[in-house]
């Protein structure tokens, strides 16, 4: 119940942006909601103890099958666009994951990075691609409506907002039942969740699978909002920017990724304009403040005070 | 023949280099449990102060050979000063938190370090070709080669077996493997754990800045070029086992061969190769060649 009203409110609050607010207010509020999906994904993978330095591979992935499906294949439909941007990398995560589910702490991360770096490596040499630069994509209907040219991403962070709504609601009543509870076992420990006769390798395969299909789909978003797509996407610094956000926000509720991802990119606004030299000093520091003062996250903060009220 | 000669001395000129650069972060993990983000920029830092110090060397119009120990001296200087700085002044409060906690914390120093090289040394590019040029060439396989590339193969192997000769035959060499193979044990036994870490600390951050500042007469030197060299010291480290140092040689020596061998012959591969044999072996061996087996606590 509580849920559904704070999904509510966030769905009106959010059209009411879209249709106002600036465009390039709208811009951003996209970028930060393309993220905080991929961050929820991480929070996903988090619950079960592992953190992966390389979601910037379905965040890449998600990006450019949405481009190469407007670019190779003409089709135009910002839906399709990102249906396919999560199921490509559902896909990819899918194959992967019976890997690197069998793999913990360090190595889990390190592998994950390996296979982010291939596929940098990978496209930076493919011209067909566009190398380094990447190249354009364009969405001019959405569910076969046509757009009305500089009304494209208004439409687009309305969908994204649906889309974000949705899957944190599944992701919400999936970690607050049966599931979830056996994620904080395998974090806390794998030996004894499997003597109890569960199998920790299906938790974590299966919430790998869940973080990278939705790293694709924020993929997806972000290519819809920028309507640009380049390796860059898919560099182990996008991926450590996603573990920023993450311990930014904490991991204990569903809405800490979407808040964090917006203080993040309103914080990424204002220093680009005004402080461009010290912008990734101030991320440094302020994660260095997060990690000793709130262990847990900005969300303590929210807590704190509900708890005190 | 003729080619396979250039491609296999260039695999080795590269191992060296990386081998320099991961030596460092190796023993770092090796003792201190730390997977070192920071490792990226100290490597920048020292490539920095290298152009600094050897430019002001050879703009005093002093004897270009100089310029050498100059290379030297930059890397122990901020080995020493800015490796104290960062576990004496952070680090050694976070001792004991997991693992992948400090990945994270390394890495916000790593930014941090990024902004703080830009703000002193601007984000224009240092270029120092003299002491690359100084050595001269010499004919291999019908090719112009330069000797510069050879002083740093010796450099590394130089640095590969003092390090070695240091770890297993002194004293407090010894004393580091006893902290490595059982922290609390070699505390209770009377060792000072704490100066173990501050050395070891300081020896790799000098081993990172000795690989910036022996590469910058052989590139341009702009921001950010501590962040491609982290991620390949990592896949170096994490082939040859975290934490061992003839791991980080042999994976040093996989790496700078196969990529010298797929820009010869299928150059759009080359970045592609080096994650791909990284993959490979965590695929075939998790934690890598000569990962030490560890206990199993329940």
């Amino acid at each position: 119940m509580k849920a559904a009203i704070v999904a509510i409110a966030s769905l009106v609050a959010l059209t009411g942006l879209a249709l106002l607010s600036p465009q390039w207010l709208v811009f951003m509020a996209m970028l930060a909601l393309a993220k905080g999906v991929v961050v929820l994904g991480l929070l996903v993978l988090m619950r079960t103890g592992l953190v992966s330095f390389g979601q910037g591979l379905y965040f890449g992935i998600g990006a450019y099958a949405a481009a190469l499906l407007s670019h190779h294949l003409h089709v135009a439909d910002a839906a399709v666009m990102l249906l396919t941007g999560a199921a490509a990398a559902g896909l990819v995560a899918a194959l992967l994951g019976l890997l690197l589910a069998g793999y913990r702490d360090i190595f889990f991360a390190m592998l994950s990075l390996a296979f982010s770096m291939i596929l940098y490596g990978v496209l930076v040499k493919s011209a067909a691609l566009g190398s380094t630069d990447g190249f354009n994509l364009h969405a001019r209907t959405f569910f076969g409506v046509a757009l009305a040219p500089g009304m494209e991403r208004r439409v687009f962070l309305i969908a994204g907002a649906v889309c974000a709504v949705v899957v944190a609601l599944l992701v919400h009543r999936l970690l607050g039942g049966h599931w979830g509870r056996l994620a904080t076992g395998v974090r806390d420990n794998e030996l004894r969740v499997a003597y109890l006769g569960a199998s920790p390798y299906r938790v974590v395969y299966v919430n790998y699978l869940i973080a990278g299909a939705l790293a694709g789909l924020g993929g997806a978003l972000a290519a819809l909002a920028v309507g640009h797509v380049d390796p860059e996407m898919t560099y182990w610094t996008t991926s450590g920017e996603f573990v920023f956000i993450a311990i930014l926000g904490g991991i204990q509720s569903i809405l800490a990724p979407f808040m964090a991802a917006t203080i993040f990119e309103a914080l990424r606004t204002i220093a680009s304009q005004y402080a461009p030299n010290v912008w990734q000093m101030s991320l440094g520091l302020a994660m260095l403040a997060i990690i000793m003062f709130l262990p847990a996250g900005l969300w303590t903060l929210a807590e704190r005070r509900r708890r005190s009220a | 023949m003729s080619s396979i000669l250039p491609v296999a001395f260039d695999g080795i000129a590269y191992a060296s280099w990386l081998f320099l650069i991961s030596a460092g972060l190796t023993l770092i993990y090796g003792v201190m449990r730390i997977l070192n983000v920071a490792h990226g920029s100290l490597y920048a830092l020292g490539a920095y102060a290298a152009c600094s110090l050897a430019g002001a060397w050879l703009g005093g119009g002093l004897p270009a050979a100089g310029s050498f120990a100059m290379l030297l001296l930059a890397a122990v200087l901020v080995g020493s000063l800015v490796g104290p700085l960062i576990e004496r002044g952070l680090l050694q409060w976070m001792y004991g938190k997991d693992e992948v906690v400090l990945v994270l914390i390394t890495y916000a120093v790593f930014l941090i370090m990024e902004d703080v090289i830009k703000l002193v040394w601007g984000v224009d590019s240092l270029l120092l070709p003299e002491p690359y040029a100084l050595p001269g060439n010499f004919q291999l396989g019908g090719l112009p080669y330069p000797v510069y590339n050879v002083l740093l193969i010796a450099l590394a192997l130089a640095t590969g077996l003092i390090l070695a000769w240091a770890l297993y035959r002194t004293r407090q060499g010894k004393l580091l493997l006893a902290v490595i193979h059982d922290r609390e044990m070699s505390m209770a036994m009377g060792i000072n754990v704490s100066r173990v870490y501050l050395a070891t600390f300081a020896v790799g951050a000098t081993l990172a800045a000795l690989g910036g500042a022996f590469t910058a007469p052989t590139i341009a030197v702009t921001p950010g070029i501590g962040v491609e060299v982290i991620v390949l010291a990592f896949a170096v480290v994490v082939i040859g086992g975290l934490g061992s140092l003839g791991g980080a040689a042999l994976g040093a020596l996989l790496v700078g061969l196969v990529r010298s061998a797929t820009v010869r012959y299928w150059p759009e591969a080359e970045l592609f190769s080096i994650y791909a044999v990284m993959a490979m072996v965590l695929i075939a061996r998790p934690k890598g060649l000569f990962a030490a087996q560890e206990a199993r606590k329940i």
